[in-house]
């Protein structure tokens, strides 16, 4: 199978490239980038030694014009809830959403059910994913076993399965000793910590942003500072460490600044934002609605506006969706009671192009923020658009216009606020290894 | 909620005085205007007498099923409710739900659901979480009046504040309010500050500052870390009841030292303004923040709240539930 992208504007952050050209795949791999490759090279695979043949032509051309081609987009921070939540997200509905978000590589948090703290879990989840899996899936196992924060997984023997990172996500590591020898042991076996960070006794029993709009809906308020102290404190351990650790679902302006002050005292520390960080503040929850809980919770506008500004000066390293299925059982409940956790795979793109159509952000930042980065920062060999690597690509339409329809997505879940939002900017055309896995219709 | 906002732009667009409620749940003060407000509290006056007969009833909604669904504990709001309705000749039933069986029991949209599938003619609910009312009301055709939600809101302890401080009063507009002590997990403090600042009313709170909310002050109030601060401009001295598991949890040391400091006694009302009226939502803790010289002293109208709690809620669910709507008042 051959696969030619023609007069595409092709966008790659690792090389700077960004120029009108056509894209050649043939099989798993980017064949040929340059402008003007020849039809005539696509859909041919003849056997060696054999002439060509009808029979053999499995091909296609694609005109790309007005649209752009991009690495494929890699979510550094999703839940895709197997095993022990399948109800909610399994790693084929997961990576269904994903492809249809434009999103060719998910990375998975360990919370799930076994917590993945095993070589077993790893295993299971890596065995479903290459059975059922549209897109790629790089696990991330847990800092300690079962998430408790009491005693380190068995860290090496998971790298060895095949985890990415670590992670207690969901939960902070509230034992500020136990994350010190975390981040030491871990970075000896090349593995990078993912730091939630959240202090739980400020969090008290708060459902949402302590401000003025908790003040005024009645709901028990979550400070910045829960989320700030516990930056402030990683960032020191990183530095005593010299471990890398990335802070993820960065939130207020405390963080940014804290994790600006720290990078520029060059301490190994990079941070992720999710979209609904630099697109929604804590007025979404006047309503009540459940699907504007989540945690971190939304913000206001003074952080919007950091987190945004973070994104732009480079703080702020990598866009993730921090895709959190929740179904009607967790959700369609009284807001207090109501689970944690929006989804985000099939929204972030679109989301993350409103800051490059308003203006925020460059193209390339934002793709960068979608790709190169998350890759770079796991040590991913993914994320580059260049010649020999594997064809994992998102064709971009920037003007296409499409109203969110939640009964629509591929995940298993509904839980998004973005509801009837209309947004601009889609995936069209999303390649897994040269697989088609997500195609609007009509697209030729 | 689309219709209930069609309904109240109807109502702004139409010049004449509101003369019956342009909406189909009382959730909260702070989405009522003014003019709603007055009609309540004056349809409450009409109803204030029925509870003066010798026989306290009348027949208006009569044939009108009225749930009360407690999820909190409750004797005072649950049985003034009953009462009202009961004085309305209406059918009453209450459902008293422990919080906890949210956990393990029926979720609350499938009890409205049910609940709608029996056709009541208006739910009265009270919750500890905030913003239940509205979950309920999104889903029921009839009425839903909150009875207290969370910390979020208490329309009726509201409206029964304001009807009392105006009967004493003669007006709201112009008044000095002072609401005192627990402010951040009080719903009766955040309707009492919408209701009297509508009225036209300037409200002062006074408390530790453990127990303000956030950002308070944008709700058009004034913060005082000192009660005495407050008492001598002070129209109306409204006292919140502490919750006593509040102690130890970091809101403030000891209960002594909360009445030392917060609590209202005859030595720091001395202070006050000689027509001042003392309130209190109830239930007291007497001793803690107030003394039970103040509770049960000259300028105390705490009683009087109650009483004017019925004749509040008779007058709302006759504006919700009453008649075919064109009933008129003169029929009470």
């Amino acid at each position: 199978m051959s696969l030619l992208i023609k007069d595409v504007r092709v966008l790659d952050p690792a090389s700077g490239i960004d120029g009108q050209m056509d894209v050649l795949v043939e099989g798993s791999k980017i064949a040929e980038i340059r402008p003007g490759i020849p039809e005539s090279k696509v859909g041919w695979i003849p056997p060696k030694g054999e002439p060509k043949d009808p029979a053999h032509f499995s091909g296609e051309v694609i005109d790309g014009a007005g649209k752009v081609l991009v690495p494929g987009l890699i979510d550094m921070h999703c839940h895709l809830r197997e095993p022990g939540f399948e109800y909610k997200e399994n790693i084929e509905s997961g990576s269904k959403a994903g492809a249809a978000g434009g999103y060719t590589s998910l990375v998975c948090m360990a919370n799930t059910l076994p917590v993945n703290d095993t070589r077993a879990v790893t295993e299971y989840i890596l065995r479903q994913a290459r059975e059922r899996a549209l897109t790629n899936i790089f696990p991330v196992g847990a800092v300690t076993k079962e998430l408790k924060g009491e005693s380190l997984a068995e860290i090496g023997e998971l790298k060895e399965a095949g985890v990415v990172a670590l992670s207690d996500d969901g939960k902070p590591l509230m034992n500020a000793s136990l994350l010190r020898r975390a981040l030491e042991y871990a970075s000896s076996f090349g593995l990078t910590i993912i730091s939630h960070c959240e202090d739980l006794n400020l969090v008290g029993q708060g459902v949402m942003n302590e401000g003025f709009v908790s003040t005024t809906l009645g709901l028990r308020g979550i400070p910045n500072a829960a989320e700030e102290v516990m930056v402030l404190r990683d960032i020191t351990l990183a530095e005593l460490t010299g471990a890398p650790l990335h802070i993820a679902h960065v939130s207020t302006a405390g963080s940014v600044r804290a994790i600006r002050e720290a990078k520029a005292r060059r301490v190994k520390v990079t941070a992720e934002t999710a979209p609904h960080y630099f697109t929604l503040t804590d007025e979404a929850v006047g309503g009540f609605d459940p699907n504007t809980k989540m945690n971190p919770p939304l913000r206001m506008a003074k952080d919007v506006a950091a987190v945004i500004a973070g994104l732009k000066d480079g703080t702020l390293d990598a866009i993730a969706t921090d895709h959190a299925p929740q179904t009607a059982i967790e959700k369609d409940v009284e807001f207090e009671y109501a689970a944690n956790g929006i989804i985000g795979l099939e929204t972030a793109l679109p989301l993350t192009l409103k800051l490059v159509h308003e203006g925020h952000l460059t193209l390339m930042e934002a793709v960068e923020k979608l790709t190169l980065k998350p890759a770079r920062i796991l040590g991913l060999s993914k994320g580059e658009l260049k010649v020999g690597a594997d064809a994992d690509l998102t064709l971009i339409d920037l003007n296409r216009r499409q109203t969110i329809e939640v009964s629509k997505f591929k995940s298993k879940s509904r839980n998004s606020p973005f509801q009837g939002w209309e947004l601009k900017g889609f995936a069209v055309l999303t390649l897994v290894a040269g697989r088609i896995v997500h195609r609007v219709p009509g697209l030729s | 909620m689309e219709d209930e906002q069609t309904r109240v732009s109807d109502q702004r667009f139409s010049e004449k005085p509101a003369t019956r409620l342009a909406r189909k749940d009382i959730l909260g003060i702070q989405e009522m205007s003014a003019s709603e407000i007055s009609l309540i509290l004056d349809t409450a006056e009409s109803f204030k007498e029925v509870s003066t007969r010798e026989i306290k009833k009348v027949p208006t909604l009569r044939g009108k099923t009225v749930i009360n669904l407690f999820y909190e504990a409750s004797t005072r709001t649950r049985t003034s409710f009953e009462i009202a309705a009961k004085r309305l000749s209406a059918d009453t039933i209450n459902i008293s739900t422990s919080t906890s069986s949210v956990v393990k029991g029926e979720t609350l949209i499938d009890t409205a659901k049910n609940l709608e599938a029996m056709n009541p003619d208006c739910i009265i609910i009270r919750h500890s979480a905030s913003g239940a009312p509205h979950l309920l009301a999104r889903l029921m055709r009839v009425p839903v009046i909150n009875a207290g939600d969370g910390a979020h809101e208490h329309p009726t302890q509201a409206l029964l504040d304001l009807f009392t401080v105006r009967e004493k009063k003669g007006r709201l507009a112009g008044l000095n309010v002072a609401i005192v002590g627990d402010i951040l997990h009080s719903r009766v403090a955040r309707s009492n500050i919408y209701g009297f600042t509508k009225m036209g009313a300037g409200v002062h709170l006074a408390g530790p500052r453990t127990m303000m909310p956030a950002e308070v002050e944008k709700l058009g109030v004034r913060w005082h870390s000192n009660l005495r601060e407050v008492i001598p401009q002070a129209d109306v001295i409204m006292m919140l009841r502490i919750q006593l598991e509040r102690q130890g949890s970091g809101f403030f040391p000891t209960l002594r030292e909360y009445s030392r400091f917060f609590g209202l006694n005859l030595e720091v009302l001395k202070e006050a303004k000689a027509e001042v009226l003392i309130m209190h939502p109830g239930p007291m803790n007497r001793g803690v923040e107030i003394s039970p010289e103040v509770a049960d002293g000259p300028f105390s109208v705490i009683l009087d709240q109650v009483t004017n709690g019925v004749a509040v809620r008779m007058a709302l669910l006759y504006l919700l539930v009453g008649g075919e709507r064109e009933t008129n008042r003169s029929s009470v």
